[in-house]
């Protein structure tokens, strides 16, 4: 049951950053829903009136521009695991997409409104993380890209300006010898550890990026541990591969809840980091 | 009526034009309204189930335009200019959909809380693939929950009407 509220429905990325000013934290925009109409049937959050940005045009889908994929924020999960740039360009990212939840949820939930909403135990931030994605964030007079690791703030909190929109998100496309891979595990309907890995395979791995998610707060970039294995050959890298495992474990800031024990989920991150490692060799 | 009275004076009204079951609707409702308490109570047409109420369980899922959602968390003004399926909308004059008829034949379901939503997902998923792995199947059909069947009949039961739909296309 929801409590009533009221609709708006601009046209435009300015008439949205304008409610958004206008209203303040009595509104919030609403995309696909699938995190926010939760929220609110449970009481936990409470709007007078909701934002619905799906009448902005041009925002929705896929496409390469110059050397990055550009998705645009209102791309629903469903139509990125079916995105043939996806396919050809982030195999990875169409791989969790195609994970993500249940059909009924990729159908409606949108990628701008999981990073968004930075609800912890999401799949996209991470991987994001380890591929470079750049955030494009507006308001009626400005743009402004924040990389996807300055993004991601804190549980339920990311690093838009009241007045801003997520507007496009920006992956660099991989080079020819460009690796990557996303695993999670969980036993509930939400994952309790997500870990992400991408690198340049040109004989030694290099450009390594490695970002753990849903164990603690909001995923993060391990750069101790993308160090020991920066430029080493892939067996040396191999070889250390649970010394990185284990600095990530401590990195993710796991904390101890019903998806786990902060002991487990560190755990856990090592096993995942070694096997999307090696998933992203073969 | 009791939904007349709860209505306000200052609430938003807002004018849905749909197809539902291959007919017209239209409709008024307000922002907050969810599809599920429309099509349930001011549609009379009660197969799709609240029962989860996040997103997990798949008792409410109605498919539009094709494609299952959850009926539970979709505000009702969504189906603007949209062609929603319900359970009661599948049998075709009088005459069960194959998939309808392979539940019944294979025992596909006990209490048949779950069976709407589970019919309404595999017709989603046999428009879309007609001859799914059951790898496949298992993956598309995650998010419906049975706690009756232990799965394995419904899964036959998908798999059998997948094969007579194939046979009827040729």
């Amino acid at each position: 049951m929801l409590r009533r509220f009221r609709l708006e429905e601009p046209e435009s990325v300015a008439e949205v950053s304008e409610l958004l000013g206008r209203f303040g934290e009595s509104a919030k925009i609403y995309a696909g829903g699938t995190e926010l109409l939760l929220a609110m049937k449970e009481g936990l959050v409470q709007y007078e009136r909701l934002i619905n940005v799906k009448k902005l045009t041009g925002l929705s889908g896929v496409k390469l521009a110059g050397a990055a994929v550009e998705v645009g924020a209102l791309s629903t999960h469903h139509q990125l695991e079916d995105s043939p740039v996806l396919k050809e360009k982030l195999p990875a990212l169409v791989k969790l997409e195609q994970n993500v939840a249940n059909v009924r949820v990729r159908q409606a939930g949108t990628l701008g409104g999981n990073l968004c909403f930075a609800e912890p135990h999401a799949d996209p931030g991470t991987l994001l993380i380890a591929l470079g994605a750049k955030m494009v964030a507006e308001k009626a007079s400005s743009k402004r890209e924040i990389a996807a690791e300055d993004f991601l703030v804190d549980a339920y909190e990311t690093a838009l300006e009241p007045d801003e929109v997520l507007t496009k998100i920006h992956v660099p496309v991989p080079a020819a010898s460009g690796r990557s891979a996303y695993l999670k595990f969980g036993y509930l309907e939400r994952p309790s550890v997500g870990v992400a890995v991408a690198f340049n395979l040109n004989g030694a791995v290099s450009g390594v990026r490695i970002a753990v998610g849903c164990a603690g707060p909001a995923p993060r970039r391990v750069p101790e541990a993308e160090a020991l294995l920066e430029g080493k050959s892939r067996d040396e890298a191999l070889g250390r591969i649970a010394e990185a495992g284990a600095i990530a474990g401590k990195a993710s800031q796991a904390i101890s809840d019903l998806h786990g024990s902060q002991e487990y989920k560190e755990h856990i991150v090592g096993v995942l980091l070694k096997r999307a490692f090696q998933s992203a060799l073969s | 009526m009791a939904k007349a009275m709860t209505k306000r004076s200052d609430a938003q009204s807002i004018p849905v034009s749909f197809t539902l079951n291959g007919r017209l609707q239209e409709i008024e409702v307000e922002p907050h309204e969810l599809l599920l308490d429309v099509v349930r109570e001011q549609l009379g047409l009660t197969g799709a189930k609240r029962s989860c109420d996040v997103q997990v369980c798949g008792a409410c899922t109605l498919l539009v335009d094709g494609r299952p959602v959850s009926a539970c968390t979709t505000l009702a003004f969504e189906v603007r200019g949209r062609s929603v399926l319900t359970i009661e909308g599948l049998a075709q004059d009088g005459k069960l959909h194959p998939l309808q008829e392979a539940f019944i034949e294979h025992g596909g379901f006990q209490c048949g809380f779950c069976t709407p939503g589970m019919i309404l997902a595999a017709k989603a998923l046999l428009d879309e693939n007609p001859d799914p792995s059951e790898a496949q199947l298992k993956h598309f059909m995650h998010g419906n929950i049975c706690r009756c069947t232990g799965y394995k009949k419904i899964i036959e039961s998908i798999m059998a009407a997948a094969k007579k739909m194939r046979g009827q296309a040729r």
